[in-house]
């Protein structure tokens, strides 16, 4: 088990060499761009070739990312061009309120599927179809309508939210309550659909397999054999979705939080893409990867844990 | 938005429906024709805005803005800077579709390609291809789209590239475990020993065969390119005088206390757009895959059909001298194309305390359906249209689940044929078994473990404690089948129904578990009712013989009189051929023993 989650983790950090070096070449051909908006629009092409060889900017591509990354390895993102203000810090305080409603919703969406999805599979019928509308919802409406729906029924028109701002926990938890849940509503909502199908239609695949007549030849309750066996048989491909799902609802969260205007990791992305700067665009880059790999790796080491054949092979 | 496409596990049915007969279903498929006009309708709106929009789509006329709906020469009217909402929404439209169009056919040109090649080659090219999906499936979607903003330039149509690349994984997972199934096919094994290049195999054979899941998966890449599109226009990714339905929604919402209605245009056209195109998709997923049956409503415990109950005994009149099993005109139907299906039709049976009674049959002659009526467990969409099954004088049929469950396992037991597929994966043997015990004799966990342990050394497996701790992937087909027989007769159960419990087994081995289950009848003095397709292992073990064929039972006697005399042309055919061609190899040299048993 231990070496199999050593090896997932090999992976997980080679991938995530991998990913900040092709992001970090494809941006090699913005720098100059980058230096030009640095020093404004009135600068002859000698300065900005000139602050270009004293920001390093010139040198091969390789060497600056071997560089970058081993200032990052020792936790060293580099400052920021225009703000000057460290990397590190000013990512971690926007991936916070971002992942602040990520992984809520994450971890909301996975048991609101499980329940739909295995209520759906052994109960066929009415439920069946319920949890299908369900599910159909959230495939159908984009996340950012959902989203608007939301702020315009619960915020505008009921004010039984706030529509907009964050309000940190540490100041007011009740405040933060409010402020997170339209958003991690609006995420699941949009989350769920994928995972409830495939946990349903994972289920439907188990409960007609020949282990589950067995079992029930040897009087083995149902509720064991649907929620015990069943279930945890079905959790492999499950959590696989799961982790493509982290993704997903990462992505919807940098639209989400725009609407309700939260101070996200989104807008932050945006503003360091606008203006190329290039250090705060990799410190971010650097941070999703990472989040992304140690999600996969989770649900690696769950998936170990639950399927022993995973362990083994 | 929509960056990962999760593959449906639907997805995954390869297409054998012909062409014609999907236009045909989606024609009569009112979902498929109302998403399908709508998105006809709003696409060539669309692409014809330069033509009908009324406006340019960026001019600002100070006199419009904020005008409201129906404004002369503005029908939507205008927005906060004054320009002409309807115009923009039809050029919104046309940015989606542009969209919808580059990220689609990128996903689809690379995720397609891989997946042929893929699913096609070596284990090397497989295992290459499958690294670099997953290098891109560590791309944090959105945020890399927004990150590479400097590289596109807020060029929209280099973003959909982006995404495409993106997406393409997707496409490969579906595309490749198609063809990993196609390629086991019969036919591309005839076209490649017939001299086809691999290439032309490939384009002619297996894209032919993927092409349905391929084109539904393209549907909802469209969709999620049209939703990420308008994800980051309005986050203000892109241009800013390309109109799109982002950009005006995120415009109308912060203008939403001044003219509320403005965001709710966009909206609408952008729900209907991807709505349209997932329901679209859903559809020719339906039109792919042909007419799927309804899925029947699981039912534990057999599903009877009105007034087929027999009147249940009351439980005075049980003699002690009833047989353990006695069936009368059993029928169990199953639902088909043309109403009910019978497979079941009127089978008659008894099996005496301590009897060993072969049920014997070609393949396909109802004999398992029987066992599983029996046993209460039948196919969920299964239906006993009429008769009686008696277990020690009890009657079954109309019983609750739940007072079934408290006959299986004590009771009556099962083994079946195939091992493997029977033990669940995830556990191991011991806490299954020790599950069952627990169940059958009510007793305290460390009671059940004991117990399982004395049932594996009883079933003669060499080192119970190994076998205990081990996950059925981990122990042989012989050893799995053995441990199921422990689990079976863990309870003492009166009559024990085996479904082909050698078939399945190495030849070696199946003498074994025939040669362990008669000493276990022995000792146990339990009644077997033996369902196979081999008269060597009737021979072998039982008393007595009932043959089925399509559904009923045709001759039943002693084995020795069967076997000596046979009355039915079927048993006789039967005998021959494995007197004759033995192909199927019975235990303890089968021909000697028949011949012994006949005299």
């Amino acid at each position: 088990m231990i070496t199999y989650a050593l090896r997932r983790l090999l992976t997980g950090v080679v991938l995530a060499v991998l990913v900040t070096f092709i992001t970090f070449l494809l941006l090699s051909t913005s720098f100059h761009d980058m230096i030009s908006t640095l020093l404004g629009p009135d600068v002859t092409p000698d300065a900005v070739a000139r602050r270009e060889h004293e920001l390093g900017y010139d040198r091969p591509v390789l060497v600056q990312y071997g560089e970058w990354l081993v200032h990052a390895v020792r936790g060293d993102l580099g400052t920021s061009l225009f703000t000057t203000l460290p990397v590190g810090p000013s990512v971690l305080s926007h991936i916070v309120v971002t992942m602040s409603i990520v992984f809520p919703a994450l971890l909301i969406a996975v048991i609101v599927s499980v329940v739909l999805g295995v209520w759906a599979a052994s109960r066929s019928g009415a439920a069946d179809r319920v949890a299908q509308g369900i599910s159909l919802v959230g495939h159908v409406v984009p996340a950012l309508l959902t989203a608007i729906v939301l702020v315009v029924v619960f915020a505008v028109e009921l004010k039984m939210f706030p529509a907009t701002g964050y309000v940190q926990f540490a100041d007011n938890p009740y405040g933060w309550l409010r402020s997170i849940t339209l958003p991690v509503v609006a995420l699941v909502i949009a989350g769920m659909a994928s995972m409830t199908a495939q946990i349903r239609g994972s289920m439907i695949e188990e409960l007609g397999k020949d282990y589950v007549r067995t079992l029930r030849t040897a009087g083995v309750p149902t509720r064991s054999i649907v929620l015990k066996h069943a279930l945890r048989n079905a959790a492999s491909p499950a959590l696989t979705v799961m982790s493509l799902e982290f993704i997903q609802l990462f992505s919807y969260s940098v639209i989400i939080e725009n609407v309700f205007a939260l101070p996200g990791f989104g807008s932050f992305a945006f503003s360091s893409a606008q203006t190329i700067d290039v250090p705060v665009i990799m410190g971010v880059t650097l941070v999703s990867v990472i989040l992304v790999v140690v999600v996969n790796l989770l649900a690696d080491i769950a998936n170990g844990y639950l399927n022993p054949k995973a362990r083994t092979h | 938005m929509s960056i990962t496409v999760i593959p449906d596990p639907a997805d995954q049915t390869s297409s054998t429906v012909p062409r014609r007969s999907v236009l045909r279903h989606l024609l009569k498929d009112p979902q498929a024709i109302v998403t399908a006009i709508l998105l006809i309708v709003l696409f060539s709106a669309g692409l014809l805005s330069p033509l009908i929009a009324p406006h340019n789509p960026n001019a600002a006329n100070l006199d419009a803005i904020n005008a409201g709906v129906g404004t002369p020469g503005y029908p939507l009217g205008g927005d906060e800077s004054g320009r002409d909402i309807l115009s923009r929404l039809l050029y919104s439209i046309e940015t989606s579709l542009i969209s919808a169009l580059i990220g689609a056919s990128v996903a689809l040109a690379i995720g397609l390609t891989a997946g042929l090649v893929g699913g096609y080659f070596s284990s090397t090219v497989r295992n290459s291809v499958e690294w670099v999906s997953s290098l891109i499936m560590t791309f944090p979607g959105l945020i890399t789209l927004i990150v590479l903003l400097p590289l596109t330039g807020g060029d929209y149509r280099w973003t959909m590239l982006i995404l495409g690349v993106l997406l393409a994984p997707g496409t490969y997972r579906i595309v490749r475990n198609l063809v990993l199934g196609v390629k086991k096919e019969l036919y591309i094994d005839a076209a490649r020993v017939s001299g086809l290049r691999d290439f032309r195999i490939l384009s002619r054979h297996v894209l032919f065969s993927v092409r349905g899941p391929v084109i539904v998966n393209t549907a909802f890449l469209m969709g999620a390119a049209v939703a990420a599109q308008s994800g980051l226009a309005f986050l203000g990714v892109g241009a800013k005088d390309v109109p799109s339905f982002g950009l005006m929604i995120s415009s109308g919402f912060n203008n939403i206390y001044a003219a509320p209605l403005q965001f709710v245009w966009p909206c609408i056209c952008l729900g209907l757009i991807t709505g349209s195109l997932v329901l679209f998709g859903n559809s020719l997923r339906d039109a792919f895959s042909g007419p799927r049956p309804k899925r029947p409503k699981p039912v534990h415990g057999l599903r009877v059909a009105d007034g087929a109950a027999p009147e249940q005994t009351p439980t005075s009149s049980i003699s002690a001298h009833a047989p353990v099993l006695a069936v009368e005109d059993l029928r169990v139907s199953f639902p088909g194309t043309k109403g009910l299906r019978e497979v079941v039709k009127g089978v008659g049976l008894t099996v005496a305390e301590g009897e060993v009674v072969g049920l014997v049959g070609e393949s396909g002659s109802g004999k398992t359906q029987t066992a599983f009526a029996i046993l209460g467990v039948l196919a969920p969409e299964a239906l006993v249209t009429r008769g009686s099954v008696r277990l020690e004088g009890r009657e079954l049929v109309g019983l609750a689940d739940s007072k079934l469950a408290a006959l299986r396992g004590r009771v009556v037991s099962y083994i079946p044929q195939e091992p493997m597929s029977n033990l669940d994966p995830s556990f191991t043997v011991g806490s299954q078994l020790t599950e069952r015990v627990r169940h059958c004799l009510r007793v305290s966990r460390r009671e059940a473990r004991q117990t399982v342990l004395d049932l594996l050394a009883r079933v003669e497996i060499a080192d119970p404690q190994r076998v205990f701790d081990s996950y059925p992937h981990q122990i042989s087909g012989g050893m799995a089948q053995r441990v199921l027989i422990a689990g079976a007769i863990a309870s003492r159960p009166r009559l024990l129904i085996a479904d082909e419990p050698t078939t399945a087994l190495d030849v070696t081995v199946q003498a074994e578990i025939l040669d362990l289950l008669r000493d276990l009848q022995k000792e146990y003095g339990m009644a077997i009712l033996l369902v196979t397709h081999n008269f060597g292992v009737v021979a072998d073990i039982c008393d007595r013989i009932a043959v089925m064929r399509s559904g009923e039972i045709v001759e039943t006697g002693t084995t020795r009189e069967v076997f000596r005399a046979p009355a039915h042309a079927y048993t006789r055919q039967l005998l021959d051929a494995i007197l004759e061609d033995d192909d199927s190899p019975a235990p303890s040299a089968p021909a000697d023993r028949l011949v012994e048993v006949a005299r």
